[in-house]
């Protein structure tokens, strides 16, 4: 089993294009379902393997770094690989009864194709030990995410697509100047590598300038304040199953480049003598303040919690702005409890369009009642966003507020608390919207959602609510991966 | 389509030097200037120049999409399939060593394996972008 | 003046980038946003290209007698960067297609107001 983190690349790879020639009917979900699951297991033996044995250096083509590309797997990677793919597993069976309603019949095989490759980029960011081979799965993964966003039922789907294709492909671009200035000084890809060279060389502007580029070119990709503007558009717009799968791991695919780049490739310090780290905390701040008041303003449910993630990854950013232990640790629990609680939210959302074909607030009224668990999922997840003892969400929030009290950072403290307050308004919002409202007759009987949009949903709740009082798994997890990052201030 | 002789006979002239040209670029590129991203865009130019031609449905009854598919698939399975025989040989990913008696036989094949996946997947994706593009709006 | 000429091509680079991130804010026509997209993307393979230039260096293909190379990596990388970016044109093209066939233009400003109008 030496060869986990290079099987986790591959075996989606190699099946995208299988999926793609299938006939059409079930085979292609079934074989996406298989390869998702298996992905995920390996991604949990691939944590286990090197929470207790260490490092894995995985040397492409047989060629030794720096020369070659090398996986290297340490717990920061092996535990964003592992949100990714069990996110992904767990989407699966979600996906069937929700694509079959909202694709036609004749784009599914290639709409699994494309959610694989999307799946093996995303996965091959987090196992690549290369700074360029980052861009090329950042284009795979995005490339693929463009596509599948453009598949969504309106026609403002395909504007914005290509809105998105504009923004991510200059955030791409960015990054690659980054990496060619790196690369024109150090003379290496390798992250290791360039890590040791370039204590040496950081007193060059070149350097400067290309770990600019390179974080406003990641920047774009995580939809960071005031970078985020496509994001709202194509949560919205893509169908339900690509909103669940994009909002639980793109964005957090490229957190965690963000902070490899950070803390690992760029000498420690370096960060510290720019301004990055304010600017990290002032767009966190803001980024929580002004897309939570944007996201009560919303009349569309899909789009009230795209802003809504935006304001998360303010959270984040925040957690990241601190350049603590704890401030990191706090940046990489809300990343996974994040996945779990707008997974859960955006998955009820696509059972109720996938009921009554629509999720915007007028129509919604009263239907929790007819689809009582779906709105039970509902209310749990965003009592989870609002950070209530008991669930995920207050696990990070508590980490979150420890790192801005450590550095007696009262203004973050208060920020966060506040933002906070603005989740109970918007999310109460939609809650009212649901259950309180009387039912608009629309002659039509609503049913609750079936079990197989429903079982998903309800183990990522559940997760919401194990991961709020177990957080071995989690906690431990992220702090043994902030130790590795070795985030420098106490 | 109105038939244009000189065009035609140009075409007809053209299109196996291109060919040619193609393949050559494909299997001399682990020698020289070549390989499979450039060979499989001649490759897909002379079935593009074949289509303005002699038109589309002409174009279509040599190869038709659903078989460009197939290969635009086949392609890139040749080359992650080139990866896991050395893997199950012993190897690494894409350890070209394990495949050959010698290191030099065994980096000779697999380099020539990879490029010929990734030149029949460049010119499929190629003729496939031709086709949805050029067969756009046609009933 | 050596300043300018010394290094002639980072300022081909910088003038090709600004123009082609120029065109992509100011144009409203989204077909002239995909070719200010591709000039932004053209401006950092000459980076690289540029970059990887050694002074009398020859190409980087074996050849007797021939002591000095270029660097190949770079065009490696960039080899890998022009698929990209023509994946990435490619997959514009047919989505401004789609956008015209449901909108019937693809100017932005009346994309929009069709868009309010709905």
């Amino acid at each position: 089993m030496d060869h986990i983190s290079l099987l986790l690349v591959v075996i989606p790879l190699i099946t995208a294009p299988i999926v793609a020639v299938l006939p059409r009917g079930r085979l292609p979900w079934a074989v996406t379902l298989v390869v998702t699951t298996l992905c995920a297991l390996l991604a949990g033996m691939q944590l286990w393997t090197v929470l207790h044995e260490g490092v894995i250096s995985y040397e492409l083509g047989g060629w030794a770094p720096p020369w070659g590309i090398e996986y290297r797997i340490d717990a920061v990677n092996a535990f964003v690989a592992l949100i990714v793919a069990s996110i992904a597993a767990i989407t699966l069976p979600y996906a069937l009864l929700s694509v079959e309603q909202e694709i036609p019949e004749e784009k599914i095989p290639l709409f699994y194709s494309a959610l694989l490759l999307c799946l093996t980029g995303l996965l091959g960011i987090t196992q690549t030990g290369d700074i360029f081979n980052v861009f090329v799965f950042l284009e795979i993964s995005s490339l693929s995410s463009y596509a599948l966003i453009s598949l969504g039922k309106e026609r403002q789907a395909l504007t914005s697509a290509f809105q998105y294709l504009i923004m991510g492909t200059i955030g791409a671009t960015f990054y690659l100047i980054g990496v060619g200035l790196i690369y024109s000084q150090t003379g290496s890809l390798n992250m290791q590598d360039i890590a040791t060279i370039l204590p040496g060389v950081v007193h060059l502007k070149t350097v400067d300038t290309g770990f600019a580029f390179i974080m406003i070119g990641i920047a774009i990709k995580l939809a960071m304040f005031p970078l985020h503007l496509w994001l709202p558009n194509a949560y919205t717009y893509a169908p339900s199953v690509v909103t669940v799968f994009l909002a639980a791991t793109a964005t957090k695919v490229a957190l965690y480049v963000m902070l490899r780049i950070l803390f690992i490739v760029f000498p420690h310090g370096f960060a510290l003598a720019t301004p990055v780290e304010e600017l990290f905390i002032v767009a966190g701040i803001a980024s929580i303040i002004i897309a939570s008041i944007y996201a009560i303003y919303q009349e569309d449910v899909k789009r009230l919690l795209a802003y809504s993630s935006v304001a998360q990854i303010g959270y984040m950013v925040l957690g990241i702005g601190f350049a603590s232990a704890t401030g990191v640790t706090a940046a990489l629990v809300h990343m996974f409890n994040h996945a779990l609680m707008k997974g859960a939210l955006f998955m009820a959302v696509g059972a109720i369009i996938y009921r009554i074909g629509a999720c915007r607030m007028d129509q919604i009224h009263g239907l929790g009642r007819a689809m009582p668990w779906t709105f039970g999922a509902i209310v749990i997840a965003a009592l989870s966003l609002i950070g209530v003892p008991g669930t995920a969400g207050f696990i990070s929030k508590w980490y979150l507020v420890s790192a801005a009290l450590e550095q007696s950072a009262w203004i973050s403290v208060a920020v966060i608390l506040f933002g906070s307050l603005l989740a109970v308004v918007y999310m109460g919002k939609l809650i009212e919207a649901l259950y309180f409202k009387p039912i608009t007759e629309t002659g039509k009987e609503v049913t609750e959602a079936p079990l197989l949009l429903l079982a998903p949903m309800w183990t990522l709740v559940l997760a919401n609510i194990y991961f709020g009082l177990d957080t071995n798994l989690t906690v431990g997890v992220a702090e043994t991966a902030a130790a590795t990052l070795g985030v420098m201030k106490p | 389509m109105k038939p244009n002789l000189i065009l035609h006979v140009v075409a007809k002239f053209l299109i196996p030097l291109i060919i040619i040209f193609a393949l050559y670029v494909q299997f001399h590129g682990d020698f020289g200037p070549g390989g499979g991203f450039q060979a499989g865009v001649i490759f897909s130019a002379a079935l593009i120049l074949y289509a303005l031609v002699f038109g589309l449905d002409a174009a279509e009854k040599i190869i038709p999409s659903h078989i460009l598919r197939i290969l635009a698939s086949l392609g890139l399975v040749i080359y992650a399939g080139v990866g896991v025989v050395t893997l199950l040989l012993g190897g690494n990913y894409l350890d070209y060593t394990v495949l050959g008696s010698t290191q030099i036989a065994g980096q000779h094949l697999g380099i020539l394996l990879v490029e010929l996946g990734v030149g029949i997947t460049v010119a499929a994706v190629m003729l496939i972008i031709f086709f949805s593009f050029a067969g756009r709006g046609r009933v | 003046m050596d300043f300018f000429i010394g290094q002639y091509n980072y300022w081909v680079v910088i003038f090709l980038m600004m123009v082609g991130l120029y065109t992509v804010i100011s144009r409203g026509n989204l077909i002239k946003k995909i070719i200010g997209l591709s000039i932004f993307q053209v401006s950092v393979f000459f980076l690289y290209i540029s970059m990887g230039t050694v002074e009398g260096g020859a190409a980087p293909i074996i050849t007797e007698g021939v002591k000095l190379y270029s660097n190949p990596l770079p065009h490696v990388l960039i080899l890998t960067a022009i698929v990209v970016g023509v994946a990435t044109t490619a997959l514009a093209l047919a989505l401004v297609i789609r956008i015209k066939e449901s909108y019937g233009t693809i100017e932005e400003d009346e994309i929009h107001k069709l868009d309010h109008s709905l």
